[in-house]
């Protein structure tokens, strides 16, 4: 040990015998509920202000009109709220996707519980669509083999629930079993590849489609399901979608 | 007794500063006090709830809790703000703004670190980055490595804060994004092993830094009673040591006060979580004590 260590090692003993211990003596945990009693911070409150005026009015800034109240409990198979919803991506997806690839949409699938409010009669507005769609959830066209096409149709046919399609038709007979399934008025060719359009929450196997899951390919179209709603209300001027026989059950 | 002891001390004391010439204030027996106030999943809850919501009327909102904090920081000047993640998604606020008014507001409000949580990387990581300049606090994640990606140096995965005196170390821990976020988003964000890397912080923090206090930010998520192979806060306070205070996010956990765990170590440390949206803050007060002898006695922890 020389001199340069020595000198060293004492500056250490100073330094750390110089240091304040401090010990944690005692910790007292609470919990503060943010009620209407507490003061409303008056800088904060002008400085949000202009951007809630902002976000508020092009909210309620009017898109279209519904010339009714369209829930996704009226119809059986198909709901009219849920036909104008798949027609509209169908509608506002393929030329983006046609764009993209020269092909077309062949048919939409969406889930029945995506649709998350009723649009009632009357004003169409930017948070109409916000409440139908609170999700962020994206547009997606997927490739399908006619064997997975196959089981979408299986999937359908068992879950006997309106699932918003578009371009597609689905008939089963009068005991609830499959009868025909087709496109443009051609049966289905399950030897055939099909252009699916759904959302990325479908395909992610949201509602147990599993069937998403093998594919050939996958477009993401980077669109949010809500914007084609908001794009597609600003398009149409008055909102008037129908039960009609896209998906039914055969009568006796 | 009592009395003669202290006289000893004071003696020693008197003797230190004779040779290390440090001014005499610095040895009084004072208590130091330190508030940490923490907020999670906030989920661009700028509003108050309105009186007519379902779940939380008149529950909430940026301009009381600012006003709340002011209070708390009027009695204890040393105070620290921290979020525990997803500060983005939930209200239009965000779809119109893309998160730049929630980090204003909290620029606003003073937040000093925050962690990232999985819903901030909801408009991708491009989107996290485009907010950063709108940002007056820092980032912290010890488990996400973000070396191939835009985020860069912008995130570290610990700060050390200095307040009356005290050395506060404070990391961040994120949650795994993978199946829960889309690759896309995250792009080539890297999840480390939250239990190894918070033994890495604490070796650090502690060892290394000789922090005062160890704080984790963590978006792990409280606890998964289903999933008991699954990491949470409580299972990482369990088999780690040296953290005193893990503030959680991510399962929008509103507990009735902060939880006591034992830690690898058998000693008492907490675990706290204040629910979502902005309904509550957490407050946690650490007292510290520069009389040696009262070392032997422990931390009394009062919740």
């Amino acid at each position: 040990m020389n001199y340069k260590h020595l000198c060293f090692f004492f500056c250490l003993i100073l330094l750390s015998s110089c240091k304040q211990e401090v010990h944690l003596n005692k910790i007292e945990g609470q919990q503060i509920n943010i009620s209407d009693s507490l003061e409303i911070d008056q800088t904060i409150e002008d400085f949000v202000k202009p951007y809630r005026e902002h976000v508020n009015k092009n909210l309620d800034s009017v898109l279209a009109y519904a010339v009714d109240t369209y829930t996704k409990s009226d119809g059986d198979y198909n709901t009219a709220i849920g036909n104008m919803m798949a027609d509209a991506v169908y509608e506002q997806s393929n030329p983006i996707f046609k764009n993209r690839t020269g092909e077309d949409i062949d048919f939409v699938l969406l889930n029945h519980g995506g649709i998350r409010a009723i649009i009632s009669k009357g004003n169409v507005t930017t948070r109409t669509a916000y409440e139908v769609m609170p999700f962020d959830n994206s547009t997606v066209v997927v490739k399908l083999k006619g064997t997975q096409v196959k089981e979408l149709i299986d999937y359908l046919v068992k879950a006997k629930r309106a699932h918003p399609i578009s371009k597609l038709n689905i008939v089963l007979d009068s005991d609830g079993n499959f009868k025909s399934a087709g496109l443009n008025g051609q049966a289905l060719d399950f030897d055939k590849t099909y252009n699916v359009a759904t959302n990325d929450y479908l395909y992610n196997g949201g509602d147990r489609m599993d069937f998403f899951k093998t594919n050939d390919s996958l477009y993401i179209l980077d669109y949010k399901v809500r914007n084609v709603l908001i794009d597609y209300f600003k398009k149409i001027d008055t909102l008037n979608p129908v039960i009609d026989n896209r998906f039914i059950q055969l009568k006796n | 007794m009592q009395r003669r002891q202290f006289l000893q001390q004071t003696a020693a004391a008197s003797a230190l500063i004779g040779l290390g010439g440090i001014g005499l204030s610095s040895f009084k027996p004072a208590t130091k006090k330190i508030t940490i106030l923490h907020t999670n999943d906030v989920h661009s809850h700028i509003d108050a709830f309105g009186p007519d919501d379902g779940r939380n009327p008149n529950q909430g909102g940026v301009a009381r809790r600012a006003s709340l904090i002011a209070n708390i920081r009027k009695e204890n000047p040393n105070t620290l703000l921290l979020d525990a993640g997803d500060i983005f998604q939930g209200t239009p606020y965000f779809n119109y703004y893309g998160g730049e008014l929630e980090f204003k507001l909290m620029s606003m409000l003073k937040y000093d670190v925050a962690t990232i949580g999985n819903h901030d990387f909801d408009n991708g990581i491009d989107g996290l980055y485009a907010q950063l300049p709108h940002a007056e606090f820092d980032f912290v994640s010890a488990n996400y490595d973000f070396s191939n990606t835009i985020m860069d140096t912008h995130v570290k995965p610990y700060r050390i804060l200095n307040r009356d005196g005290i050395k506060i170390g404070i990391f961040g821990l994120g949650i795994q994004l993978e199946g829960l976020v889309e690759q896309r988003m995250y792009k080539e964000t890297k999840y480390l092993d939250p239990t190894e890397t918070a033994q890495e912080m604490t070796r650090i923090l502690k060892q290394d830094e000789q922090c005062d206090l160890i704080i984790c930010l963590s978006h792990l998520g409280y606890n998964y009673r289903n999933r008991p192979e699954k990491i949470s806060d409580l299972k990482l306070a369990e088999t780690t040591k040296d953290i005193d205070l893990i503030i959680g996010g991510h399962t929008h956990t509103f507990l009735k006060k902060p939880t006591v765990v034992k830690n690898s170590e058998g000693k008492n440390m907490l675990v706290n979580q204040v629910g979502c949206y902005g309904i509550n803050l957490g407050k946690i007060d650490f007292y510290f004590d520069s009389d040696n002898n009262k070392a032997a006695n422990g931390t009394s922890i009062i919740v």
